[in-house]
């Protein structure tokens, strides 16, 4: 059973090979979802020249946007990144490159990296600056444009609960990016709130099966709210 | 009068039909939800993955893990699902979404829209809204007709960065529902007390609109 045990117990276990020039995805939206611990530790590892792949980039003194203040990100793929001012500074005076996509198109870009697609066509984007220096094709006389798939070095995933054996179910609204992003790492890190034996998953309900995942942590996270709203 | 904010959701609100899946953008489009017409049932889908959304959380409800697509905090609805971005993306890219509303800064006479990118101030992102105008079967544009300075927003062309090319067909502004045809803003109804000819000079697209017009109703 060892080679399935995916269990670590230190954030230095999780992380062991992560390197300063990598490619990284990390899971969440906003601020909902994402792998707090992890992302605190590559923080305090201070490597740096990091390709990131997340939806957004956190927001000023969380999530990602502690990478931001230690200069840790070269570029940066994201569908929406308005919610922090660092993020704008270094973007404008080009400290950090952006490649904005849209978000249908990142979530499928890392769906087919871990599927082993290498490109796809889709409709999104046609006539728009997304569109620039990428090829295009007519389907059924519809416009479509190529998107090349997206896999990463380390895929940094929060999830629900996880079984020993890398097996995940998530929560809510907090799965979003994680699942596809788990499938696209080559190496994929979880940060889980609860960790069970083998069996005490219903294997009718699990979100993403072990095979894609290589280390599971146990974390107890703060879970930033971005918008407080009530009725 | 030119129609308050939440009349341009009433009045798209007259648009649902029972059984639709739709989704609704950030500003005048999220208020269509305060006005889904009587016996009619919508189910809301937000696109970070939530199909059943529900209303603003009492604060005894507040789940950090349950936010919508603008990461406010909400509720679910009996009969909700939580799916991944991908298999969120797939109901939007793939038709499956009855109906899309949201917020637009220009729309053009050809049915382009610009809405995510103003050069030279703060680029935020597109977000979802590039697959959003791709991908949904019925498109409807929410906005002010004209912008601050009073320059009209539906125009010949786009000055902005598009979000997509001749996708959109409906626009409701403050002044009236507009049809996108032919090249052309076909006037179908006309906000209360606004006459066409106050609405031809104040949209720079070609407008096509008869006296006899009718005004809306709520």
């Amino acid at each position: 059973m060892s080679g399935f045990h995916k269990v670590v117990q230190t954030y230095q276990e999780a992380l062991a090979g992560i390197q300063s020039g990598m490619t990284l995805m990390i899971g969440g939206f906003g601020l909902c979802g994402i792998p707090e611990g992890l992302i605190k530790h590559v923080y305090d590892l201070g490597i740096n020249d990091l390709t990131c792949i997340s939806n957004n980039a956190g927001v000023d003194g969380f999530g990602l946007g502690l990478w931001l203040e230690k200069r840790q990100i070269k570029k940066i793929y994201a569908s929406y990144v308005g919610e922090n001012a660092l993020f704008e500074k270094l973007m404008m005076t080009g400290e950090l490159e952006v490649e904005l996509t849209p978000q249908g198109t990142l979530a499928e870009k890392i769906r087919a990296g871990g599927a082993g697609i290498p490109a796809f066509f889709t409709a999104t984007g046609v006539g728009t600056l997304v569109a620039k220096d990428k090829e295009e094709r007519e389907f059924e006389g519809r416009r479509y444009i190529m998107e090349k798939s997206l896999t990463a070095d380390f895929a940094l995933i929060r999830a629900w609960k996880a079984d020993t054996m890398g097996n995940l179910i998530y929560r809510d609204t907090a799965r979003n990016f994680n699942p596809m992003m788990a499938t696209a790492g080559k190496i994929t890190v979880a940060e889980v709130e609860e960790i069970v034996e083998p069996g005490e998953l219903d294997p009718n309900f699990i979100h993403t099966p072990g095979i894609y995942v290589n280390r599971v942590i146990k974390a107890t996270f703060e879970k930033r709210i971005e918008k407080r709203t009530t009725r | 009068m030119a129609l308050s904010r939440e009349q341009i959701a009433m009045r798209i609100a007259q648009e649902l039909k029972d059984g639709d899946y739709i989704n609704l953008g950030i500003g005048i489009p999220t208020l269509v939800a305060n006005y889904v017409p009587q016996g009619v049932q919508v189910m809301m889908q937000s696109e970070n993955g939530l199909l059943g959304m529900g209303p603003y959380p009492l604060e005894s409800e507040i789940n950090p893990d349950l936010i919508n697509a603008g990461k406010e905090t909400v509720t679910v609805v009996k009969g909700a699902a939580f799916f991944s971005s991908a298999e969120s993306f797939a109901m939007i890219r793939g038709g499956h979404v009855d109906l899309t509303v949201l917020g637009a800064f220009e729309v053009s006479e050809q049915g382009d829209i610009a809405s995510w990118m103003v050069p030279g101030k703060m680029i935020k992102g597109m977000g979802g809204a590039m697959d959003l105008v791709a991908g949904a079967r019925k498109i409807i544009v929410a906005m002010a007709h004209t912008s601050k300075t009073g320059e009209s927003k539906l125009l010949p062309q786009c000055t902005l960065p598009l979000t997509g090319v001749g996708c959109i067909k409906r626009v409701v502004t403050d002044l009236g529902y507009f049809e996108i045809k032919d090249g052309a803003f076909y006037l179908i109804e006309r906000a209360p007390d606004v006459s066409v000819d106050y609405i031809r000079a104040h949209t720079a697209g070609k407008l096509v609109a008869s006296d006899g017009c009718p005004e809306m109703k709520f």
